[in-house]
Protein backbone atom coordinates (compact mmCIF):
# COMPACT_ATOMS: atom_id res chain seq x y z
CA UNK A 1 0.00 0.00 0.00
CA UNK A 2 0.76 3.39 -0.94
CA UNK A 3 1.16 6.31 1.38
CA UNK A 4 0.03 9.91 0.27
CA UNK A 5 1.35 12.71 2.83
CA UNK A 6 0.69 16.46 2.24
CA UNK A 7 2.71 19.24 4.09
CA UNK A 8 2.87 22.74 3.69
CA UNK A 9 5.55 25.04 4.52
CA UNK A 10 4.39 27.87 7.06
CA UNK A 11 5.74 30.26 9.75
CA UNK A 12 8.04 28.44 12.36
CA UNK A 13 5.89 27.36 15.51
CA UNK A 14 8.14 29.53 17.37
CA UNK A 15 8.47 32.85 15.65
CA UNK A 16 5.78 35.72 16.87
CA UNK A 17 3.94 36.24 13.52
CA UNK A 18 3.79 40.33 12.86
CA UNK A 19 0.76 41.78 11.31
CA UNK A 20 1.75 44.08 8.12
CA UNK A 21 1.67 48.01 9.39
CA UNK A 22 -0.85 48.13 6.35
CA UNK A 23 -3.37 45.67 7.10
CA UNK A 24 -2.45 43.37 3.94
CA UNK A 25 -1.37 40.27 5.81
CA UNK A 26 1.71 38.69 8.05
CA UNK A 27 5.00 39.67 7.75
CA UNK A 28 6.68 36.53 6.28
CA UNK A 29 9.99 38.63 4.68
CA UNK A 30 13.12 37.07 6.29
CA UNK A 31 10.99 34.97 9.01
CA UNK A 32 12.15 31.88 9.65
CA UNK A 33 9.85 28.89 7.79
CA UNK A 34 9.44 25.24 8.74
CA UNK A 35 7.26 22.30 8.27
CA UNK A 36 3.47 22.81 9.52
CA UNK A 37 4.09 20.94 12.91
CA UNK A 38 1.20 18.65 12.27
CA UNK A 39 2.21 17.62 8.68
CA UNK A 40 5.14 16.62 10.40
CA UNK A 41 3.38 14.02 12.80
CA UNK A 42 1.50 12.81 9.25
CA UNK A 43 5.24 12.18 7.42
CA UNK A 44 6.47 10.55 10.75
CA UNK A 45 3.69 8.28 10.57
CA UNK A 46 3.56 7.52 6.99
CA UNK A 47 7.42 6.61 7.30
CA UNK A 48 5.97 4.39 10.50
CA UNK A 49 3.69 2.72 8.46
CA UNK A 50 6.91 1.73 6.16
CA UNK A 51 8.98 0.13 8.49
CA UNK A 52 6.56 -1.61 10.18
CA UNK A 53 5.98 -3.38 6.77
CA UNK A 54 2.39 -1.83 6.49
CA UNK A 55 3.07 0.53 3.98
CA UNK A 56 5.23 -0.16 0.35
CA UNK A 57 6.19 3.42 -0.46
CA UNK A 58 5.84 7.75 0.96
CA UNK A 59 5.17 10.21 -1.66
CA UNK A 60 5.31 13.49 0.02
CA UNK A 61 3.60 16.43 -1.72
CA UNK A 62 3.61 20.11 -1.33
CA UNK A 63 1.63 22.77 -3.12
CA UNK A 64 3.01 26.17 -2.48
CA UNK A 65 5.68 28.37 -3.44
CA UNK A 66 9.12 27.25 -5.19
CA UNK A 67 10.82 27.10 -1.71
CA UNK A 68 8.08 24.57 -0.04
CA UNK A 69 11.19 22.61 -1.78
CA UNK A 70 12.74 22.92 1.16
CA UNK A 71 9.79 21.38 3.41
CA UNK A 72 9.92 18.98 1.15
CA UNK A 73 13.49 17.88 1.43
CA UNK A 74 13.09 17.98 5.05
CA UNK A 75 10.28 15.17 4.39
CA UNK A 76 12.90 13.38 2.76
CA UNK A 77 15.74 13.43 5.24
CA UNK A 78 12.70 12.05 7.88
CA UNK A 79 12.46 8.88 5.30
CA UNK A 80 9.87 9.83 2.89
CA UNK A 81 10.24 8.14 -0.51
CA UNK A 82 10.05 10.71 -3.33
CA UNK A 83 8.50 13.82 -3.56
CA UNK A 84 5.74 15.90 -5.42
CA UNK A 85 6.15 19.86 -5.77
CA UNK A 86 2.88 22.05 -6.73
CA UNK A 87 4.01 25.70 -7.04
CA UNK A 88 2.16 28.57 -7.37
CA UNK A 89 3.10 31.89 -6.61
CA UNK A 90 -0.35 32.98 -5.06
CA UNK A 91 -1.62 31.18 -2.03
CA UNK A 92 -4.25 28.46 -3.17
CA UNK A 93 -6.76 27.70 -0.39
CA UNK A 94 -8.01 24.54 1.50
CA UNK A 95 -10.65 23.42 -1.66
CA UNK A 96 -8.23 24.05 -4.50
CA UNK A 97 -5.15 22.73 -2.55
CA UNK A 98 -7.97 19.55 -2.05
CA UNK A 99 -8.95 19.69 -5.86
CA UNK A 100 -5.26 19.10 -6.39
CA UNK A 101 -4.41 16.54 -3.85
CA UNK A 102 -7.66 14.63 -5.38
CA UNK A 103 -5.94 14.94 -8.42
CA UNK A 104 -2.27 13.47 -7.69
CA UNK A 105 -4.71 10.62 -5.30
CA UNK A 106 -6.51 9.62 -8.57
CA UNK A 107 -2.78 8.97 -10.36
CA UNK A 108 -0.72 7.91 -7.42
CA UNK A 109 -3.97 5.53 -6.07
CA UNK A 110 -2.60 5.56 -2.58
CA UNK A 111 -4.21 3.36 0.38
CA UNK A 112 -3.99 5.60 2.76
CA UNK A 113 -3.65 10.33 2.20
CA UNK A 114 -2.51 11.43 5.73
CA UNK A 115 -2.44 15.57 6.24
CA UNK A 116 -2.08 17.62 9.07
CA UNK A 117 -5.00 18.38 10.56
CA UNK A 118 -4.43 22.14 10.59
CA UNK A 119 -1.88 24.38 9.28
CA UNK A 120 -1.02 26.38 11.98
CA UNK A 121 -1.01 29.73 9.62
CA UNK A 122 -4.63 30.00 8.02
CA UNK A 123 -5.97 27.45 10.79
CA UNK A 124 -8.42 26.48 8.36
CA UNK A 125 -8.63 22.76 9.13
CA UNK A 126 -10.55 21.91 6.05
CA UNK A 127 -8.39 20.19 3.61
CA UNK A 128 -8.65 16.49 4.89
CA UNK A 129 -11.96 16.38 4.90
CA UNK A 130 -12.66 18.10 1.60
CA UNK A 131 -10.27 15.58 0.18
CA UNK A 132 -12.58 13.11 1.55
CA UNK A 133 -15.16 14.44 0.07
CA UNK A 134 -14.09 14.74 -3.12
CA UNK A 135 -12.51 11.12 -4.07
CA UNK A 136 -15.78 10.05 -1.71
CA UNK A 137 -13.42 8.75 0.99
CA UNK A 138 -13.78 7.86 4.72
CA UNK A 139 -11.61 10.06 6.79
CA UNK A 140 -10.11 10.20 10.25
CA UNK A 141 -9.80 13.61 11.33
CA UNK A 142 -7.73 14.66 14.76
CA UNK A 143 -6.18 11.08 14.54
CA UNK A 144 -4.13 10.06 17.82
CA UNK A 145 -3.88 6.54 16.74
CA UNK A 146 -3.92 4.75 13.16
CA UNK A 147 -3.62 1.37 12.73
CA UNK A 148 -4.24 -0.93 9.36
CA UNK A 149 -5.77 -4.08 9.31
CA UNK A 150 -6.43 -5.45 5.94
CA UNK A 151 -8.32 -2.91 4.08
CA UNK A 152 -9.99 -1.32 7.22
CA UNK A 153 -8.02 1.91 8.54
CA UNK A 154 -8.69 1.89 12.52
CA UNK A 155 -8.43 5.75 13.32
CA UNK A 156 -8.49 6.89 16.99
CA UNK A 157 -9.84 10.48 17.18
CA UNK A 158 -9.27 13.10 19.89
CA UNK A 159 -12.78 14.19 19.72
CA UNK A 160 -14.16 17.05 22.59
CA UNK A 161 -15.15 14.77 25.34
CA UNK A 162 -12.19 11.61 24.64
CA UNK A 163 -11.10 9.33 22.54
CA UNK A 164 -13.70 7.77 19.73
CA UNK A 165 -12.68 5.28 17.35
CA UNK A 166 -14.00 4.50 14.15
CA UNK A 167 -13.27 1.85 11.45
CA UNK A 168 -12.31 2.92 7.77
CA UNK A 169 -12.81 1.34 4.49
CA UNK A 170 -9.55 1.77 2.33
CA UNK A 171 -8.86 4.01 0.76
CA UNK A 172 -9.30 6.55 3.21
CA UNK A 173 -7.74 9.94 4.69
CA UNK A 174 -6.13 10.49 8.01
CA UNK A 175 -5.34 14.00 9.46
CA UNK A 176 -2.54 14.16 12.31
CA UNK A 177 -3.23 15.44 15.69
CA UNK A 178 -0.38 15.89 18.06
CA UNK A 179 -0.58 13.12 20.27
CA UNK A 180 -0.26 10.70 17.31
CA UNK A 181 3.94 10.36 17.37
CA UNK A 182 6.57 12.27 18.26
CA UNK A 183 8.42 13.38 14.74
CA UNK A 184 12.47 12.34 14.23
CA UNK A 185 14.74 14.71 13.72
CA UNK A 186 16.84 13.94 10.45
CA UNK A 187 19.99 12.43 10.71
CA UNK A 188 22.93 14.35 8.67
CA UNK A 189 23.37 11.47 6.73
CA UNK A 190 19.83 11.39 6.04
CA UNK A 191 19.88 15.18 4.88
CA UNK A 192 22.50 14.44 2.63
CA UNK A 193 20.99 11.23 0.97
CA UNK A 194 17.48 12.91 0.84
CA UNK A 195 19.22 15.82 -1.78
CA UNK A 196 19.21 12.98 -4.17
CA UNK A 197 15.57 11.55 -3.56
CA UNK A 198 13.39 12.03 -6.89
CA UNK A 199 11.70 15.10 -6.78
CA UNK A 200 8.83 15.95 -9.13
CA UNK A 201 7.97 19.57 -9.94
CA UNK A 202 4.34 20.29 -11.09
CA UNK A 203 2.12 23.45 -11.02
CA UNK A 204 -1.27 23.66 -10.09
CA UNK A 205 -2.12 23.85 -14.04
CA UNK A 206 -0.81 20.75 -14.93
CA UNK A 207 -3.52 19.41 -13.14
CA UNK A 208 -6.38 21.50 -14.31
CA UNK A 209 -7.33 23.14 -11.24
CA UNK A 210 -8.77 26.68 -11.04
CA UNK A 211 -6.85 28.34 -8.24
CA UNK A 212 -8.66 31.67 -8.22
CA UNK A 213 -9.47 32.58 -4.35
CA UNK A 214 -12.92 32.36 -3.61
CA UNK A 215 -12.25 34.27 0.08
CA UNK A 216 -10.95 37.62 -0.26
CA UNK A 217 -9.17 38.72 2.83
CA UNK A 218 -10.14 42.75 3.41
CA UNK A 219 -7.76 43.46 6.40
CA UNK A 220 -5.59 41.53 8.31
CA UNK A 221 -5.30 43.43 11.77
CA UNK A 222 -3.67 42.51 15.14
CA UNK A 223 -6.11 41.43 17.77
CA UNK A 224 -6.84 43.50 20.90
CA UNK A 225 -3.88 44.00 22.80
CA UNK A 226 -4.26 42.67 26.59
CA UNK A 227 -2.71 45.33 29.39
CA UNK A 228 -0.19 43.80 31.47
CA UNK A 229 -1.93 44.50 35.05
CA UNK A 230 -0.69 44.85 38.37
CA UNK A 231 1.83 42.32 40.52
CA UNK A 232 0.35 41.58 44.18
CA UNK A 233 2.35 40.88 46.88
CA UNK A 234 0.66 37.81 48.34
CA UNK A 235 -1.92 35.01 48.05
CA UNK A 236 -4.35 37.42 50.45
CA UNK A 237 -3.98 40.12 47.71
CA UNK A 238 -4.64 37.86 45.21
CA UNK A 239 -7.34 35.93 46.74
CA UNK A 240 -8.86 39.59 47.21
CA UNK A 241 -8.32 40.60 43.57
CA UNK A 242 -9.76 37.52 42.36
CA UNK A 243 -13.45 37.81 44.09
CA UNK A 244 -13.10 41.33 43.14
CA UNK A 245 -13.19 40.25 39.41
CA UNK A 246 -15.87 38.30 40.02
CA UNK A 247 -14.26 35.28 39.25
CA UNK A 248 -14.29 33.08 41.89
CA UNK A 249 -16.81 33.05 44.57
CA UNK B 1 -31.32 34.62 3.33
CA UNK B 2 -32.09 31.18 4.82
CA UNK B 3 -29.62 29.72 7.21
CA UNK B 4 -29.44 26.05 8.74
CA UNK B 5 -28.06 25.53 11.98
CA UNK B 6 -26.01 21.67 12.37
CA UNK B 7 -27.53 21.15 16.49
CA UNK B 8 -25.39 18.86 18.81
CA UNK B 9 -27.21 17.65 21.37
CA UNK B 10 -26.38 15.64 24.15
CA UNK B 11 -29.26 13.82 26.87
CA UNK B 12 -32.05 15.72 25.36
CA UNK B 13 -30.44 19.00 25.07
CA UNK B 14 -29.03 21.00 22.98
CA UNK B 15 -25.15 21.75 23.47
CA UNK B 16 -23.96 24.97 24.76
CA UNK B 17 -21.96 25.35 21.45
CA UNK B 18 -24.78 25.17 19.29
CA UNK B 19 -26.27 27.95 21.38
CA UNK B 20 -23.61 30.01 20.80
CA UNK B 21 -23.89 29.04 17.11
CA UNK B 22 -27.23 30.53 17.23
CA UNK B 23 -25.75 33.47 18.35
CA UNK B 24 -23.73 34.29 15.38
CA UNK B 25 -27.34 32.80 13.14
CA UNK B 26 -29.08 36.32 14.82
CA UNK B 27 -25.97 38.58 14.32
CA UNK B 28 -26.36 37.24 10.40
CA UNK B 29 -30.15 37.84 10.45
CA UNK B 30 -32.65 35.40 8.44
CA UNK B 31 -34.32 32.30 8.73
CA UNK B 32 -32.75 29.71 11.09
CA UNK B 33 -33.68 26.38 11.09
CA UNK B 34 -31.93 24.00 13.40
CA UNK B 35 -30.75 20.19 12.42
CA UNK B 36 -30.91 17.34 14.62
CA UNK B 37 -29.29 14.19 13.75
CA UNK B 38 -29.18 10.38 15.48
CA UNK B 39 -31.64 7.87 16.54
CA UNK B 40 -32.30 9.96 19.95
CA UNK B 41 -32.59 13.64 18.24
CA UNK B 42 -36.15 13.61 18.36
CA UNK B 43 -35.65 14.25 22.32
CA UNK B 44 -33.53 17.24 22.09
CA UNK B 45 -36.74 18.22 19.77
CA UNK B 46 -38.90 20.02 22.97
CA UNK B 47 -35.61 22.14 24.12
CA UNK B 48 -34.42 23.42 20.29
CA UNK B 49 -37.89 24.45 19.44
CA UNK B 50 -38.47 26.59 22.69
CA UNK B 51 -35.15 28.08 21.89
CA UNK B 52 -35.55 32.00 20.93
CA UNK B 53 -34.89 33.32 16.93
CA UNK B 54 -34.96 29.45 15.44
CA UNK B 55 -37.99 29.02 13.76
CA UNK B 56 -38.12 25.55 12.70
CA UNK B 57 -36.20 22.22 13.61
CA UNK B 58 -35.48 19.36 11.54
CA UNK B 59 -35.45 16.32 12.79
CA UNK B 60 -33.13 13.66 10.95
CA UNK B 61 -33.83 10.54 13.70
CA UNK B 62 -32.14 7.98 11.55
CA UNK B 63 -29.42 5.43 13.38
CA UNK B 64 -26.74 5.97 10.18
CA UNK B 65 -26.39 9.80 11.63
CA UNK B 66 -25.42 8.44 15.10
CA UNK B 67 -22.39 9.79 16.28
CA UNK B 68 -22.02 12.14 13.96
CA UNK B 69 -20.02 10.29 11.28
CA UNK B 70 -18.67 12.64 8.30
CA UNK B 71 -19.27 10.08 5.87
CA UNK B 72 -23.01 9.89 6.65
CA UNK B 73 -23.83 13.47 8.00
CA UNK B 74 -22.28 15.66 5.09
CA UNK B 75 -24.41 14.07 2.63
CA UNK B 76 -27.60 15.04 3.87
CA UNK B 77 -26.32 18.60 4.34
CA UNK B 78 -25.24 19.08 1.15
CA UNK B 79 -28.71 17.99 0.15
CA UNK B 80 -30.55 19.93 2.63
CA UNK B 81 -28.23 23.16 1.50
CA UNK B 82 -30.62 23.05 -1.73
CA UNK B 83 -32.78 25.28 0.02
CA UNK B 84 -30.31 27.34 2.40
CA UNK B 85 -27.90 30.23 1.67
CA UNK B 86 -25.79 29.05 4.77
CA UNK B 87 -24.47 26.46 6.75
CA UNK B 88 -23.72 27.17 10.11
CA UNK B 89 -22.01 24.25 12.14
CA UNK B 90 -19.93 25.05 15.53
CA UNK B 91 -16.00 25.00 15.88
CA UNK B 92 -16.44 21.30 17.74
CA UNK B 93 -14.68 18.43 16.84
CA UNK B 94 -18.18 17.42 14.74
CA UNK B 95 -18.43 20.70 13.20
CA UNK B 96 -15.29 21.14 12.44
CA UNK B 97 -14.91 17.39 11.12
CA UNK B 98 -18.32 17.67 9.00
CA UNK B 99 -18.69 21.26 7.88
CA UNK B 100 -15.40 20.74 5.01
CA UNK B 101 -16.79 17.92 3.45
CA UNK B 102 -20.07 19.54 2.98
CA UNK B 103 -18.15 22.85 1.89
CA UNK B 104 -16.31 20.59 -0.91
CA UNK B 105 -19.44 18.76 -2.02
CA UNK B 106 -20.93 22.29 -2.46
CA UNK B 107 -17.91 23.55 -4.18
CA UNK B 108 -17.58 26.46 -1.38
CA UNK B 109 -14.97 27.32 0.57
CA UNK B 110 -15.47 26.48 4.01
CA UNK B 111 -15.04 30.27 6.28
CA UNK B 112 -13.32 28.41 9.69
CA UNK B 113 -14.24 29.55 13.17
CA UNK B 114 -15.66 32.88 12.58
CA UNK B 115 -15.52 35.23 15.32
CA UNK B 116 -17.15 38.19 14.53
CA UNK B 117 -19.82 38.94 11.39
CA UNK B 118 -19.23 41.93 9.12
CA UNK B 119 -22.39 41.44 6.84
CA UNK B 120 -23.79 38.86 4.68
CA UNK B 121 -21.03 37.59 3.58
CA UNK B 122 -18.36 39.46 5.29
CA UNK B 123 -16.72 38.13 8.48
CA UNK B 124 -13.78 38.10 10.95
CA UNK B 125 -12.11 34.73 12.22
CA UNK B 126 -8.31 34.44 13.95
CA UNK B 127 -5.17 33.23 12.42
CA UNK B 128 -1.82 32.49 13.02
CA UNK B 129 -3.70 30.39 16.37
CA UNK B 130 -5.19 34.45 16.91
CA UNK B 131 -1.97 36.41 16.54
CA UNK B 132 -4.03 37.84 13.88
CA UNK B 133 -7.77 38.62 13.00
CA UNK B 134 -8.60 38.76 9.21
CA UNK B 135 -11.49 40.17 7.85
CA UNK B 136 -12.62 37.87 4.62
CA UNK B 137 -15.33 38.18 2.20
CA UNK B 138 -16.65 34.95 0.69
CA UNK B 139 -17.29 35.06 -3.16
CA UNK B 140 -19.39 31.98 -3.10
CA UNK B 141 -22.95 31.52 -3.20
CA UNK B 142 -23.55 29.32 -0.59
CA UNK B 143 -21.58 30.12 2.31
CA UNK B 144 -20.63 27.08 4.89
CA UNK B 145 -19.29 28.42 7.89
CA UNK B 146 -17.48 27.09 11.56
CA UNK B 147 -18.36 29.88 14.23
CA UNK B 148 -16.26 29.91 17.55
CA UNK B 149 -18.28 29.53 20.80
CA UNK B 150 -16.61 31.72 22.54
CA UNK B 151 -17.27 34.51 20.62
CA UNK B 152 -20.81 35.20 20.00
CA UNK B 153 -23.52 35.26 23.17
CA UNK B 154 -25.37 32.74 22.85
CA UNK B 155 -29.03 32.00 21.98
CA UNK B 156 -31.46 32.12 24.71
CA UNK B 157 -33.98 29.04 25.70
CA UNK B 158 -37.65 29.46 25.96
CA UNK B 159 -39.68 31.97 24.44
CA UNK B 160 -39.04 30.11 21.32
CA UNK B 161 -42.15 28.07 19.65
CA UNK B 162 -40.67 26.38 16.54
CA UNK B 163 -42.71 23.95 14.34
CA UNK B 164 -40.45 20.43 14.31
CA UNK B 165 -40.19 18.48 11.28
CA UNK B 166 -38.76 14.88 10.15
CA UNK B 167 -36.50 14.15 7.21
CA UNK B 168 -35.24 11.71 5.67
CA UNK B 169 -31.37 10.87 6.08
CA UNK B 170 -29.95 8.60 2.87
CA UNK B 171 -28.81 5.53 2.63
CA UNK B 172 -25.53 4.26 4.78
CA UNK B 173 -22.29 4.43 2.60
CA UNK B 174 -20.17 1.91 4.34
CA UNK B 175 -17.56 3.98 3.89
CA UNK B 176 -17.02 4.42 8.11
CA UNK B 177 -18.15 3.04 11.28
CA UNK B 178 -18.31 3.57 14.64
CA UNK B 179 -16.09 1.30 16.59
CA UNK B 180 -16.14 2.75 20.06
CA UNK B 181 -16.00 6.26 22.46
CA UNK B 182 -13.23 6.20 25.46
CA UNK B 183 -14.42 9.30 27.33
CA UNK B 184 -12.58 11.16 29.27
CA UNK B 185 -12.63 9.81 32.52
CA UNK B 186 -11.95 12.68 34.49
CA UNK B 187 -14.67 14.31 36.47
CA UNK B 188 -13.21 18.13 35.37
CA UNK B 189 -14.49 20.09 32.80
CA UNK B 190 -13.49 19.60 29.55
CA UNK B 191 -10.38 22.13 28.53
CA UNK B 192 -12.28 23.94 25.48
CA UNK B 193 -15.19 24.52 27.57
CA UNK B 194 -14.47 25.57 31.17
CA UNK B 195 -14.82 28.09 32.59
CA UNK B 196 -11.88 27.85 34.73
CA UNK B 197 -8.65 26.69 33.65
CA UNK B 198 -5.56 25.84 35.65
CA UNK B 199 -2.21 25.04 33.88
CA UNK B 200 0.99 24.04 34.96
CA UNK B 201 4.36 24.45 33.34
CA UNK B 202 8.24 22.88 33.28
CA UNK B 203 8.92 24.42 36.91
CA UNK B 204 6.44 22.10 38.26
CA UNK B 205 9.20 19.78 37.54
CA UNK B 206 7.40 16.71 37.95
CA UNK B 207 4.52 15.04 37.10
CA UNK B 208 3.73 14.36 40.57
CA UNK B 209 3.68 17.69 41.53
CA UNK B 210 0.49 18.66 39.09
CA UNK B 211 -0.85 16.11 41.50
CA UNK B 212 0.14 17.49 44.34
CA UNK B 213 0.06 20.99 43.04
CA UNK B 214 -1.88 21.70 40.41
CA UNK B 215 -5.09 19.37 40.59
CA UNK B 216 -6.12 19.75 43.94
CA UNK B 217 -6.44 23.78 43.28
CA UNK B 218 -8.22 23.49 39.94
CA UNK B 219 -10.73 20.91 41.98
CA UNK B 220 -10.92 23.55 44.53
CA UNK B 221 -12.14 25.84 41.78
CA UNK B 222 -13.99 23.42 39.55
CA UNK B 223 -11.73 24.01 37.01
CA UNK B 224 -9.89 22.26 34.23
CA UNK B 225 -5.90 21.09 34.09
CA UNK B 226 -4.06 22.75 31.64
CA UNK B 227 -0.50 22.16 30.57
CA UNK B 228 2.33 24.11 28.57
CA UNK B 229 3.98 22.75 25.81
CA UNK B 230 7.35 22.61 27.61
CA UNK B 231 5.39 20.58 30.61
CA UNK B 232 4.19 17.96 28.20
CA UNK B 233 7.26 17.55 26.61
CA UNK B 234 8.88 16.56 29.61
CA UNK B 235 6.51 14.07 30.06
CA UNK B 236 4.43 15.77 33.46
CA UNK B 237 0.96 15.41 31.72
CA UNK B 238 -0.54 13.78 28.53
CA UNK B 239 -0.13 15.77 25.65
CA UNK B 240 -4.68 16.54 25.54
CA UNK B 241 -3.55 18.89 28.41
CA UNK B 242 -1.72 21.51 26.06
CA UNK B 243 -2.82 24.27 25.73
CA UNK B 244 -1.14 26.66 22.98
CA UNK B 245 -0.93 27.48 19.05
CA UNK B 246 -0.48 23.67 18.39
CA UNK B 247 -2.11 22.03 21.23
CA UNK B 248 -5.84 23.36 22.18
CA UNK B 249 -7.10 26.92 22.22
CA UNK B 250 -9.03 28.44 25.45
CA UNK B 251 -11.03 31.44 26.44
CA UNK B 252 -12.10 30.70 30.15
CA UNK B 253 -13.21 33.36 32.53
CA UNK B 254 -10.41 32.71 34.56
CA UNK B 255 -7.09 31.26 33.44
CA UNK B 256 -4.16 30.40 36.32
CA UNK B 257 -0.72 30.43 34.89
CA UNK B 258 1.36 28.79 36.90
CA UNK B 259 5.38 28.03 36.67
CA UNK B 260 4.73 28.63 33.09
CA UNK B 261 7.25 31.37 31.84
CA UNK B 262 5.16 32.47 28.68
CA UNK B 263 6.43 31.19 24.99
CA UNK B 264 4.70 32.73 22.29
CA UNK B 265 3.03 29.65 21.45
CA UNK B 266 1.22 29.17 24.65
CA UNK B 267 0.24 32.73 24.91
CA UNK B 268 -1.31 32.63 21.22
CA UNK B 269 -3.50 29.56 22.78
CA UNK B 270 -4.84 31.77 26.04
CA UNK B 271 -4.54 35.41 25.53
CA UNK B 272 -8.45 35.65 25.09
CA UNK B 273 -9.06 34.23 28.39
CA UNK B 274 -11.08 36.57 30.73
CA UNK B 275 -9.20 37.24 33.11
CA UNK B 276 -5.33 35.53 33.27
CA UNK B 277 -3.53 35.10 36.84
CA UNK B 278 0.18 34.30 36.82
CA UNK B 279 2.10 32.64 39.46
CA UNK B 280 5.96 32.50 38.73
CA UNK B 281 9.50 33.28 40.18
CA UNK B 282 10.69 35.14 37.42
CA UNK B 283 9.47 38.57 37.81
CA UNK B 284 10.72 39.09 34.14
CA UNK B 285 8.80 35.89 32.70
CA UNK B 286 6.85 37.03 29.51
CA UNK B 287 3.55 35.51 31.22
CA UNK B 288 3.40 39.14 33.19
CA UNK B 289 3.05 40.85 30.08
CA UNK B 290 -0.57 39.32 29.39
CA UNK B 291 -1.29 38.62 32.74
CA UNK B 292 -4.33 40.94 35.20
CA UNK B 293 -3.02 39.68 38.27
CA UNK B 294 1.02 38.55 38.39
CA UNK B 295 2.38 36.78 41.90
CA UNK B 296 6.57 36.59 41.60
CA UNK B 297 6.97 33.83 43.88
CA UNK B 298 7.78 30.18 44.85
CA UNK B 299 4.77 28.07 43.16
CA UNK B 300 5.47 24.99 46.05
CA UNK B 301 4.54 27.92 48.57
CA UNK B 302 1.95 29.97 47.12
CA UNK B 303 0.13 27.24 45.27
CA UNK B 304 -0.75 25.54 48.29
CA UNK B 305 -1.78 28.55 50.00
CA UNK B 306 -3.98 29.98 47.36
CA UNK B 307 -5.72 26.23 47.61
CA UNK B 308 -6.51 26.68 51.03
CA UNK B 309 -7.24 30.34 50.83
CA UNK B 310 -10.01 30.05 48.33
Amino acid sequence: MKVLVAVKRVIDYNVKPRVKMDGTGVDLANVKMSMNPFDEIAVEEAIRLKEKGAATETVVVSIGPAKAQETLRTALAMGADRAILVTSETDVEPLAVAKILAKIAEEEQPGLVLLGKQAIDDDSSQVGQMLGALLGWGQGTFASKVEIAGDTVNVTREVDGGLETVALKSPAIVTADLRLNEPRYASLPNIMKAKSKPLAQKTAADYGIDVAPRLETLKVVEPSKRQAGAKVGSVDELVAKLKSLGVVA
Amino acid sequence: MKILVLGEHHEGAVKDSTLATLGAAAKLGGETHLLLIGSDAQGASADAAAIGGVSKVLVAADAALDHELAESVAPLLAQLMESYDVLLASSTTTGRNVAPRVAAMLDVMQISDIVGVEGDDTFQRPIYAGNAIATVRSKDAKKVITVRGTAFTKAERGGGSAAVESVEAGAANGLSSFVSMDASESERPELTSAKIIVSGGRALGSGDAFHQYIEPLADKLGAAVGASRAAVDAGYVPNDYQVGQTGKIVAPELYIAIGISGAIQHLAGMKDSKVIVAINKDEEAPIFQVADVGLVGDLFKLVPELTEKL
